[in-house]
Formats: C-alpha cells, structure tokens, sequence
C-alpha cells in the first residue's frame, strides 16, 4: 500500500509540472501583459521609461520557460507571489481560505454520500415503483440544473421567502467574530446546495450497486436460507452494490471543485474557489496559476484515495497488482 | 426521465415489465418532441417572430408571468420568453460548435492512439490523463480569463476540455475492434493501414463517437451558462442563458423568481430531452449496456 502510495506521488510529481508548464506558456500565448496587471492604473499615467524598467524588474521579456522556472523555484520556498487583488501573498490566500472550501466540500460529500445511499437503496428495493420512478426522475432533473441556478432559487426560497437561513456570506455582516454557532447557520445554504448537486450521480450508483447486487447469488442464497427482507438488503445487497460507490469517491473530486467554484460565488463563501473566480475576473495571473495548480493536485489526491480505498474495501485486490 | 432500467430482476419481485415497456417508447417519443421544439424554436422564432428581445418597456418592469408575458418580464421590461429563446439560441450555438470541434479532434486523437498503439499511444493517453486532472470549469476560467472578451475563447475553452472522454470512448473502441476477425482478414488481404483506418475502423466507432457528440452539446451548453453566470462568459449584450441568470441575481434579491426560474428551466429540459434520447439511440446499439447512465 505504501508502495502505491509512493509511485502515485511520484506520477504526481511530472504532472503537476506539466499543468504549471501548461499554466505558464498559456499564459504566454494569450494577449495577457503581466506589467499592465501588476501596474493597474497606474500604468496609464506611467511613462514608458518606468514601464520598461518595470518589465525588466518582473522578466517580462524573458521567454515563459525562464519565467516557469523562477516560479518553481520561489514555489519551492513556499514563495508564491504576491496576489493584486488580495493585496496579499499568494500562500497567504490559500492558506486563510482552504480551511472554509475543505469544510464546505467535505460537509456536501458527507451529506450527498449518506443521502444518496438511503434514495439509492431505496429506489433500489423496487425498480419500477413509484418511489424508484420518482427518485430516478428527481435526479436526472437535478444532474441537469446547473449548480448556480440551484443556489440562487435557494436563497430566494430560504432566505428571502422563509428568512430561516442567511442569504451569503460566513458570518452576521454586525459580528466582529467568527464564531461556530455562526458558521453553521451560514453554512447550511451553500453545503445543502453542493450537496443537492453532487446527489444525483451517487444515487444513481448506489441504485445500480445495489440493483445488481440484488440479482446475484449470494442474495439469492440468503433469500433462500430465510433471512429477512432487512438482512438480505442491508446486509448482503447494500455492502456489495456500495462497493464500487465507495471506492469512486476520490474521483468525485473534479465535480467538487466544479460545484464549489459557483457555489461559494453565489453564496460569496471566503473559499478558495471563491477567489479563483475572484482572481480570473481581475487576470491575476500569480493567484490564479497557484489555484489552478491547488486544485490538479487536490484531483490527484483524490484519484490515490480511491486507489487507496478500492484495495482497503475489497479484499479481493491487491496493491501489487496496481 | 428514467433512461436506464435495470438488466435482470428477480423473480421474487414485482414485475413491473410490461408498464415499464409502454412508457419507453412514449419517454422517447416526448425527449424527440421536446427536441424538435426546443430546434424549431431557436431557428424560427427569431426570423419569423417581428419581435425585439431588446425592446425596453420601462412601465412593464418585472411583471409576474401574466398571458402578455408567458414567463413575465425583467427588470428593464423585456418579455423573458422572447430573451430565453434568445438565450437558448446563443447558448445552443456555442454548445454545438464546442462539442463538433471537441469530438472531431478527440475521435481524430482517440483513433489515432487507438490504431497507432506503441509509445504514440502511451504518450497520447498521458497527455489526456494529465489535461483531465484540472478541473474542467477551472481550465475554462483560466483560459478565458486571460484570452477575454468574446465568444470564441469561450467555444475554444469548452471544447478544448471535453475532447478527452471523446478521445477515451474512441481509443477503447479501436482497440476492442483491433482484434477482431475482419480486421484481421483486411490486413492480410493486403490492405494499407490508412485504408483500414478509413474503411474499417472509422465507420465502427462511428455511432460511439457520434452519441458522444450529441450528449456533449448539453454539457457544453452547461458550460458556457457556467462561464457566463461567472462573469467570464460571453460579453453581456449576447444574452445567453447564463448571462441572464447572472443578470437577473438583482431582481432575485428584491423577491421577483421568474427572471432566475425560467433560463435554468431552458437549460434543464433540452440536457434532459437530448439526454433521453441518446440513451435510447445508445441502448439500441448496443442493448446490453441499457443500465448506464446517461448524463
């Protein structure tokens, strides 16, 4: 397992440079000037002679490869830059706002995961019921709506119609503190609608697990021995028909940052999700190319979880042969 | 919309076959005509209709759905079923231009690895395997962040992410009909590699690549409103249907629903409609694989 784990660091390793190679000669192909952006305004009452004194001090002129290499090189001492639109460095804004995206993410998949289980099983119990055709239509509807439009329709029903949960936001605008009492109130909107929109792909899966489980032996085998209708659901269908559920989670990570990018805007959640939207819409280009690399590296990780998970589940496989 | 049915029921079960059966083909029959509408609706309206999405009603301001105004009116008084045809229109038309470019470069790429094999292969899979670990919406924020303003960094954003599960379907095909007799039987009657290419192969993974092609619209489409509800879409006087939504955020706060409601609604029910009826293409191929899912 731990040898697993290493070569998939390892594989890890080439593609993040890649991304952050990617990143750099995109950067480099596109109109985007680094001297405008990091100058602002004031880049327009400038004369040309401090402009060019300018894109000398920041190696503008250099080819983007150098460029890419004086980035991983101060990455590698944890400098990495400094964000214009924060007005702060870059480690600084990840560090502050990864806490508030990672309890978000992981109160929706907590709750998708065990929601999606109990719909899926149940719809699972008695395919072509009513509740079955209610479920499987409830979820293709909602894998079609677009997160943003969920979250919006949200606060207006429950913060502007009901006025029970907070429209936005971590805390109360008056509060001075960040207290817990607070942050659950605020995030139950925002975690509720990730959570809404991640549900359809898992009860879908858990629906098929355990709809296929059903169908087997081992189920038949314990029908046959008189074992309750709960045992042989629970018991023999739901462990098995979880499996393949359980083990894809890790690679649910790529629709968590998706779901998280226009779920912390809506609700203006101080993610870091939130700021990369923030940091594309200004082109700050230092913030944004260290959260595009946060994020390809979140997605690996998730990707070693379910490697991880998938040999810790099922016996059956063995890290070696990985 | 239940697109899916399970392979094999027990026999201890309820049966509830032959409803399920009946319902099929009217599901099919709805996703076709929901389709046809939604075609009909964006070509024709706009010529035929003498109607300006544009035209500014200032007395008529956020009117509720009344039968004047089927879907009410925005903040400015603009009739919202007009814009949303609109918005539909210029959503479908970056959707669909995303999603041929996406599937003609990932069948080009996925045949291509696909029949090549060897370390092109292996380098092609790479390349694919590295680009889908950034999240598809953040490399499409990143690209149009810094190629803005307009539409086509916007169609080349959506289509540069969604040609790799094309290019997988496309790969996993052409090895699977690799091995197969007639592959066989053309390479020893003397047939060159492009002629097998052309004349064998392309036309097999045909119908794979072309449901590919035609799911992907929706899912471009969802891209695009994404972008465009972001800020970083299309400019705001191309009405798409995220720009409406992202539009309309004002009007939601002071309590009027239906400028926020309606433009989701016409990206939900053509993503469901296209959604139904590739399953049912895809389940005709190949009826084994009918317990997929489809979106």
């Amino acid at each position: 397992m731990a040898r697993l784990a290493g070569r998939r660091l390892l594989f890890a390793v080439p593609v993040l440079l890649v991304v952050t190679f990617g990143v750099f000669a995109i950067a480099a192909a596109s109109p985007f000037d680094p001297v405008k952006a990091y100058a602002g305004t004031a880049a327009l009452a400038a004369d040309q002679e401090t402009l060019d004194r300018l894109r000398d001090n920041l190696g503008a002129d250099e080819p983007f490869t150098a460029r890419w290499w004086e980035w991983l090189a101060s990455a590698s001492t944890g400098d990495l830059g400094r964000s214009a639109v924060m007005r702060q460095p870059v480690a600084q804004v990840i560090g502050e706002r990864v806490v508030w995206s990672t309890l978000l993410c992981a109160v929706a998949l907590v709750a998708a995961v065990v929601l999606g289980t109990v719909l899926g099983v149940l719809a699972a119990r008695r395919p072509g019921s009513p509740l079955d055709r209610t479920v499987t239509s409830l979820s293709y509807t909602l894998e079609a709506a677009p997160a943003f439009w969920l979250g919006l329709l949200a606060v207006w029903l429950f913060a502007l119609q009901l006025g029970v949960l907070p429209a936005g936001g971590l805390t109360d605008t008056a509060s001075e503190q960040v207290t817990a009492g607070q942050v659950a109130r605020h995030l139950v909107l925002p975690a509720g609608v990730l959570a809404v929109s991640q549900l359809p792909w898992f009860v879908l899966y858990v629906r098929q697990g355990v709809g296929d489980a059903l169908a087997e032996d081992p189920v038949r085998g314990a029908r046959a021995r008189g074992l309750s209708e709960r045992t042989v659901l629970l018991g023999h269908a739901l462990r098995s028909g979880l499996l393949p559920v359980l083990t894809l989670i890790g690679s649910r990570v790529p629709e968590l940052i998706t779901g998280a990018l226009l779920v912390e805007t809506v609700f203006s959640w101080p993610g870091v999700a939130a700021a990369t939207v923030e940091a594309a819409t200004a082109v700050d280009f230092p913030l944004l190319a260290a959260l595009t690399v946060l994020a390809t590296a979140a997605v690996l990780a998730g990707n070693l979880l379910a490697d991880l998970l998938y040999g810790l589940f099922d016996p059956r496989v063995k890290f070696r042969d990985m | 919309m239940t697109c899916d049915a399970p392979a094999a029921e027990p026999t201890v079960w309820r049966s509830y076959g032959t409803r399920r059966r009946s319902t099929r083909a009217v599901r099919v029959r709805v996703c076709a005509a929901l389709v046809a509408v939604t075609v009909l609706a964006v070509l024709l309206v706009p010529p035929l209709a003498q109607l300006d999405q544009q035209a500014v009603d200032l007395a008529a301001k956020l009117r509720p759905p009344s039968w004047a105004h089927p879907f009410g009116t925005d903040d400015l008084g603009r009739d919202l079923l007009l814009r949303c045809v609109y918005g539909l229109r210029v959503s479908l038309l970056v959707g669909l231009v995303a999603a041929l470019v996406a599937a003609v470069v990932g069948t080009a790429v996925g045949a291509a690895a696909g029949a090549l094999g060897g370390w092109a292969d292996r380098a092609v899979m790479r390349v694919v395997d590295t680009l889908s670990s950034v999240p598809h919406l953040l490399l499409g924020i990143f690209v149009v962040a810094l190629f803005r303003p307009g539409v086509v960094p916007v169609a080349v954003s959506v289509a540069s992410t969604h040609w790799l599960s094309t290019a997988r379907i496309v790969r996993a095909e052409v090895l699977s009909l690799r091995s197969r007799p007639y592959i066989d039987a053309a390479v020893s009657g003397g047939a060159s590699r492009r002629r097998v290419a052309v004349r064998h192969l392309l036309p097999a993974v045909a119908p794979q690549a072309a449901i590919a092609a035609t799911l992907m619209v929706p899912h471009a489409m969802w891209h695009e409103s994404a972008l465009s509800f972001l800020g970083l879409g299309l400019p705001a006087h191309m009405a798409s249907l995220g720009n409406l939504v992202q539009g309309a955020r004002g009007s939601l706060l002071a309590g009027h629903w239906w400028p926020t409601l309606f433009p989701g609604l016409f990206i939900i029910v053509p993503t469901l409609a296209v959604a139904g009826l590739a399953g049912a293409w895809r389940e005709r191929l190949n009826p084994r694989r009918r317990s997929e899912l489809m979106l």
